[in-house]
């Protein structure tokens, strides 16, 4: 019986790739917090992690031919899309400074909780490859 | 471990802030440098920001995620820094050593609250961005730990 590190880990290891990758999106929101004409954007998570549970458990439909529609969730690959602002200013730049930072705050807890997940997956592996 | 691209993100953020600190000094240091004529005195300077695009950065990279779009883009660069058109001050003060035939010298157009409002917007985004670099250093310390225990 071989032990396959995808299996064991789960959707954890893609979980946490996702919030490194949100965490890029909105830290480059937040460094463009001043830049005229600038759209805010972030990443569909639900969509990412979908699409994402779909390559772990296997069920994929293959695209044979370009002009075949795409079955993917979420649509394109890790599109990004643009944020919606509460209140739109005049030089056109869409960053909600505040929010935007909250984001980032929560995302970055959020990998925390992934990291915790993924960290007690390595340490039930070890404590079964040490037989204790 | 595209952790390090927040660091390059929020690095250039901090940079662009820096800048626009830099112009602030310079134009609050000379908000009363008088000038004999409109074409030598001093105008108020702006720095011009733009987003940068990861794709211009690597246009050949088509299989990895995010770079077939625009990409979540790389920060921020000042695209240059322009004068400002505003009028300038002409004050009639002949005893001024600027001063020219008719007794008039030129103060420059910077008005001084607003380039204190800018300073403090400036300072803040700067602090914004040091603290995004300081949480993705503690996501990319935290990984560094994964199955130590």
């Amino acid at each position: 019986m071989a032990i396959s590190f995808d299996k064991a880990l789960g959707i954890h290891q893609h979980a946490l790739e996702a919030r490194v990758k949100r965490g890029e999106v909105l830290a480059n929101n937040l460094a463009n917090a001043d830049t005229p004409g600038f759209k805010a954007r972030d990443v569909d998570f639900r969509a990412m992690l979908e699409r994402a549970q779909q390559s772990v458990s296997g069920f994929n439909m293959e695209r044979t031919h370009d002009a075949h529609m795409d079955t993917t969730p979420g649509g394109q690959d890790n599109e990004l899309l643009y944020r919606v602002p509460h209140q739109p200013s005049v030089d056109g730049n869409t960053v909600e400074t505040q929010q935007e930072q909250s984001r980032f705050m929560r995302n970055a807890m959020d990998y925390q909780a992934s990291f915790q997940f993924l960290d007690g997956k390595f340490s039930g592996l070890k404590k079964a490859l040490s037989g204790q | 471990m595209s952790l390090g691209n927040i660091f390059d993100i929020a690095g250039s953020g901090m940079t662009a802030q820096s800048l626009r600190l830099n112009t602030t000094a310079s134009n609050i240091a000379n908000a009363e440098t008088a000038s004999s004529s409109t074409e030598t005195a001093y105008r108020a300077r702006k720095p011009v920001f733009a987003a940068i695009q990861q794709s211009m950065l690597n246009p050949d990279q088509q299989g990895m995620a995010f770079a077939s779009d625009e990409g979540p883009g790389a920060g921020v660069r000042v695209d240059g820094i322009v004068e400002s058109d505003a009028e300038l001050q002409m004050r009639y003060e002949p005893n001024h050593p600027a001063a020219n035939e008719d007794g008039y010298v030129f103060y420059p157009n910077v008005n001084v609250v607003e380039e204190m409002a800018d300073m403090m917007s400036s300072s803040r985004s700067f602090q914004m961005n040091v603290d995004v670099m300081n949480t993705a250093k503690s996501m990319m310390q935290r990984i560094l730990t994964l199955g130590q225990q």
